[in-house]
């Protein structure tokens, strides 16, 4: 080591090489699958789990987010190399050290951003941004508006357990208003925003909904949100029992559920209720609850579900609807065609080749107004 | 007005003089187009083989109002049959188009300094506009210099009245060819250049392009013509190394540079930036090359500029991203993940005035610390800074080089003087720029993500797609050589050790610092950044002279060049220039216990020459 001279050395290590102490300490474990793995078709579950001890509460809705995603990748027929989960911060965003593919745990409502980079460094990966309702409508609002409307092929999980755990118990911005936390004893004075009102606002070309105890329907959900050519957004309601325990029991709850949420399918009529004779019809402008066999009222004049409809009206419609009004929907709220932002660029790339070559360094650093100096 | 100008009808006999360096600037209302006349002069004088330096001085403002002080823009251009340096420290030659023009730059002028001034512009309203109590082109107050009156508007407006088919208003606007023709007939320029930048630019607008032309010959051959102008001056050719040469601005060396680095390292570069004063010529310059597969992102601001050139560089690319102060403040929590995660990574700053908003469009050093010390935990980053404009491309390829070589961030220090300022740039041959080396790790069965290596203490760089390396990394402590999450005392302990040991050994192979003159004496002259200039000229003035006195310029900030503090031992004084309050001086005072003097100017502008003279003197 020549860099101790002339006040150098600033590690604080005196005279001991960093490299010996670097050698010295080789028996840990690894943060790398260390084998290749089988080819998409013989792709287990197991092949995605990392050998990371997972941290959070014990009875935590994320476990079930992570069981689903990790039993959805081997569906999705993409190498496991090719998939890179990225992450903010909060409880959510340690969700790729558990998962056995490429992984970037950002900082603070950035992931989006360093997804963005990462797409389109490579639009071969398979992008997946996991975050909560502070990471991506807090302190990450901005990245969640820009990354939505440019329409990366990216996937976007947003946990939202309406609360923030990591930190303790403090409001978050999807708490219900006057909600009573460590931050507001008096209850919150802060309006909550509606993810998905937000996604569609930004013209997310899909937005789904689900619940972390659904499980069936939450495997759906990723599984249609992975297939999805550009943004697919899911909020997945998500229960934390430690900070915000039953947060969602008053219509997700077993119990209740089947009169309390709606379950949207594309291209059927939307119906709910444990009798399933409840269904949402049109009235003038607005959506009302009716009754089937009430009133003359048949399946008829309800609202049929379009996931492809490009005016998102009905879609921000939906997403409006909440206890105890309306049943709370979830499912596929939309799912619209339109060109990726990394095709686009890419494409760019390749027209200017196609019209001028690829560039040459040599005509480059020659162009402009030049001359010779004899 | 008292008196108009007419064209006499027989040419006057004018007198030729050779002069060996003139400075002239053209100021006006930022409307008037003096950014692009001084533009055209700079391109047309370096053509004809001058050495040449520009400084443009513009207002934040893209338009204040007409005739208004803050509205006044200015470009200063210092053109050579000698080697120069910079963009000269007075002014022989003012053009001033309005009152307001006038007194913003008139106290720069050297005494005895031509002043040709457009008297159309001093209306009533203008002079009260710029503080004007009486016309200073009628009450004698600019006695002290030559002035020549030229009612520019009044002839250009009569030489193209009825010769183009343009309002009255679009043809105002040529005015400022005009002025550039008279300069040109001065200085004994062709107008060539000029023609065709001008047939080029207007090709779609032709009744614009006939404007300016006429405009532009008019301007000559009144100037040619009139009384007014008794002797026009050559500045011959430059000696000059030979070879080819382009004008080239410190931001679009920049640009280059980093296009040069994709090419030589053999990965695609991918520029995440949001618009910001003075650098995002860059982002419109990178944005012209898709052809060499360059990637640029216009982000939603300066935090997702960086955070998307991070998550690049984990796949892979050149990971860049560009932006001045305000917006290094906002990127310095991602920059500190970049340390962490050891990822390349370059952040661009052409620094400004500061702090906050500050001077957005003048030029300042005073982001060193920021660059060395502005995040949380110790966070230690490599440092450059190129020194001139042309300097900007070589240090591009050098960010480049050092950042994948040791995976860590790497700032580039330049400033709103390199960006903007303009000299000949000796185009170099392909073959003679460095090759930049990329390993990646592809071997499952030795892969950790964070094992070293031995010389450099680098860790592994493994592209998401690469079979069998599936890893995860992120900003929270990583465990030494598993990259494991981590909160072990003893580990914590190690890495910050490591992370800045990895830094320190980068000075194992940047270049030594050179002395400049002898290397031991009375008064080192050191500085870093786009002082060079000021400094080396002062320096080299003062050798002739005999004076014991040499410089140094850092183009390594962290860490030093390992031969600094050997240099510094040799000098009585070390007097370090700073457009800042002595932040270099701190550092080489901190580190090596040397009483070195800070020297201070925090204006906006650059270093004269005489007041690095005058300050050295006071040590010899």
């Amino acid at each position: 080591m020549s860099t101790q001279a002339n006040g150098n050395g600033s590690n604080g290590n005196g005279n001991k090489p960093i490299v010996e102490a670097v050698s010295a300490d080789s028996e840990v474990g690894s943060a790398v699958s260390g084998r290749i793995a089988p080819p998409p078709g013989q792709l287990k579950k197991a092949d995605f789990v990392s050998d990371q001890e997972v941290r959070w509460c014990p009875g935590c809705g994320d476990y079930a987010i992570l069981n689903n995603v990790q039993k959805v990748m081997p569906e999705l027929g993409i190498p496991r190399e090719k998939i890179v989960f990225v992450s903010g911060i909060g409880c959510s965003s340690r969700f790729p050290y558990y998962m056995n593919t490429y992984g970037f745990h950002s900082i603070h409502g950035r992931a989006p951003a360093v997804a963005t980079g990462i797409k389109c460094a490579n639009p071969d990966l398979s992008v997946w941004v996991i975050t909560g309702d502070g990471d991506a409508l807090s302190i990450g609002g901005n990245h969640f508006i820009h990354a939505i409307r440019r329409n990366l092929d990216i996937n976007y999980i947003l946990f939202n357990n309406r609360i923030y755990g990591l930190t303790k118990g403090q409001y978050s911005p999807t708490s219900e208003f006057g909600k009573k936390t460590k931050s507001t004893p008096s209850g919150t004075i802060d309006y909550p925003i509606n993810p998905l009102s937000l996604a569609i606002a930004s013209e997310s070309t899909f937005v789904a909904r689900s619940i972390d105890i659904d499980v069936k329907h939450l495997g759906v959900m990723v599984d249609a949100a992975a297939k999805h050519k550009g943004i697919s957004f899911i909020e997945v309601y998500q229960n934390c029992n430690i900070f915000n325990d039953h947060a969602f029991d008053y219509f997700a709850d077993r119990s209740v559920r089947s009169d309390k949420v709606l379950y949207l399918e594309h291209g059927k009529p939307m119906i709910f209720g444990k009798e399933k004779n409840m269904g949402i019809r049109m009235k003038g402008a607005h959506p009302e609850v009716v009754t089937i066999g009430e009133n003359g009222i048949t399946e008829n004049d309800l609202l049929v579900h379009d996931i492809y409809l490009q005016d998102p009206s009905v879609a921000f419609m939906l997403a409006r609807m909440e206890q105890p009004d309306f049943p709370q929907p979830v499912g596929i709220f939309r799912a619209v065609e339109r060109p990726t932002y990394e095709a686009m660029l890419v494409d760019q790339i390749d027209a200017s080749i196609a019209k001028s070559g690829p560039g040459s360094l040599e005509q480059l650093l020659n162009s402009g107004e030049t001359w010779v100096v004899e | 007005m008292s008196t108009v100008i007419e064209p006499p009808i027989t040419p006057v006999e004018k007198l030729h003089e050779e002069v060996e360096t003139v400075t002239i600037r053209f100021a006006g209302d930022s409307g008037d187009g003096m950014q692009l006349t001084g533009t055209q002069f700079t391109n047309t004088s370096a053509v004809v083989g001058n050495d040449i330096s520009t400084l443009p001085d513009f207002p934040a403002e893209i338009r204040a109002p007409a005739g208004s002080l803050p509205g006044v823009s200015g470009f200063q251009l210092n053109f050579s049959s000698q080697e120069i340096k910079t963009p000269g420290d007075q002014p022989n030659v003012l053009v001033a188009m309005n009152p307001a023009a006038l007194k913003v730059n008139l106290a720069d002028l050297e005494e005895g300094g031509t002043l040709i001034v457009n008297t159309d512009g001093f209306t009533p309203e203008n002079l009260k506009y710029a503080n004007y109590a009486s016309n200073p082109l009628e009450d004698n107050s600019l006695a002290g210099y030559r002035v020549h009156k030229l009612p520019i508007s009044t002839l250009n407006m009569n030489a193209l009245k009825g010769n183009v088919e343009l309002s009255r208003k679009e043809i105002d606007r040529s005015k400022n060819f005009f002025a550039l023709g008279v300069l040109y007939w001065l200085y004994d320029r062709p107008m060539e250049t000029t023609l065709s930048w001008i047939h080029a630019k207007f090709a779609k607008s032709p009744e614009l392009a006939k404007a300016n032309e006429i405009a532009l010959k008019t301007g000559y051959n009144f100037a040619d013509t009139t009384e007014v102008f008794t002797t026009h001056y050559t500045v011959k050719k430059a000696k000059i190394a030979p070879g080819k040469y382009r004008k080239m601005t410190g931001n679009e060396a920049t640009a280059l540079g980093f296009i040069a680095a994709s090419q030589l390292s053999g990965r695609p570069l991918f520029y995440g930036s949001y618009p910001i004063t003075p650098a995002s010529d860059i982002l419109h310059e990178l944005s012209r090359h898709k052809s060499f597969g360059v990637k640029t992102f216009q982000a939603e601001d300066e935090i997702a500029a960086v955070c998307a050139a991070i998550g690049a560089s984990f796949a892979g690319q050149i990971g860049l991203t560009g932006t001045s102060g305000p917006g290094v403040a906002l990127k310095q929590e991602a920059i500190g993940l970049a340390v962490m995660t050891e990822l390349p990574l370059i952040i661009v700053n052409v620094q400004r005035g500061g702090p906050s908003t500050g001077l957005p469009t003048k030029t300042e050093q005073a982001d060193l610390f920021q660059a060395v010390w502005g995040r949380n935990g110790e966070c230690p980053a490599i440092v450059v800074a190129p020194a001139t404009p042309a300097d900007c491309f070589h240090m591009a390829i050098e960010a480049t080089r050092l950042a994948f070589k040791y995976m860590s961030p790497v700032f580039y220090l330049s400033d709103g003087y390199l960006a903007n300022g303009a000299e000949p740039w000796a185009i170099p041959s392909i073959d003679s720029l460095p090759k930049i080396d990329v390993k990646f790790a592809t071997d499952p069965a030795t892969f950790m993500p964070y094992s070293r290596d031995e010389e450099t203490l680098a860790r592994p760089f493994a592209l998401p797609g690469t079979p069998g390396l599936e890893h995860r990394i992120g900003g929270i402590e990583k465990q030494h050589i598993s990259g494991n999450v981590n909160y072990d005392p003893e580990n914590h302990h190690l890495m910050v050790k490591l992370r800045q040991e990895k830094i320190d050994r980068a000075a194992n192979e940047i270049p030594l610092v050179e002395v400049m003159g002898e290397k031991t004496g009375k008064v080192l002259v050191l500085g870093w950044g786009s002082t060079y200039g000021s400094i080396s000229s002062a320096v080299e003035k003062m050798q002739r002279e005999g004076k014991s006195v040499s410089s140094a310029h850092l183009r390594h900030l962290n860490p030093f060049p390992r031969n600094l503090g050997e240099v510094l031992a040799g000098f009585e004084t070390v007097i370090i220039p700073e457009m800042n309050l002595g932040q270099l001086c701190t550092m080489i005072r901190a580190k090596y216990l040397v009483d070195a003097v800070p020297f201070s100017k925090v204006k906006g502008r650059p270093f004269q020459i005489r007041e690095i003279v005058r300050k050295v003197e006071e040590y010899l």
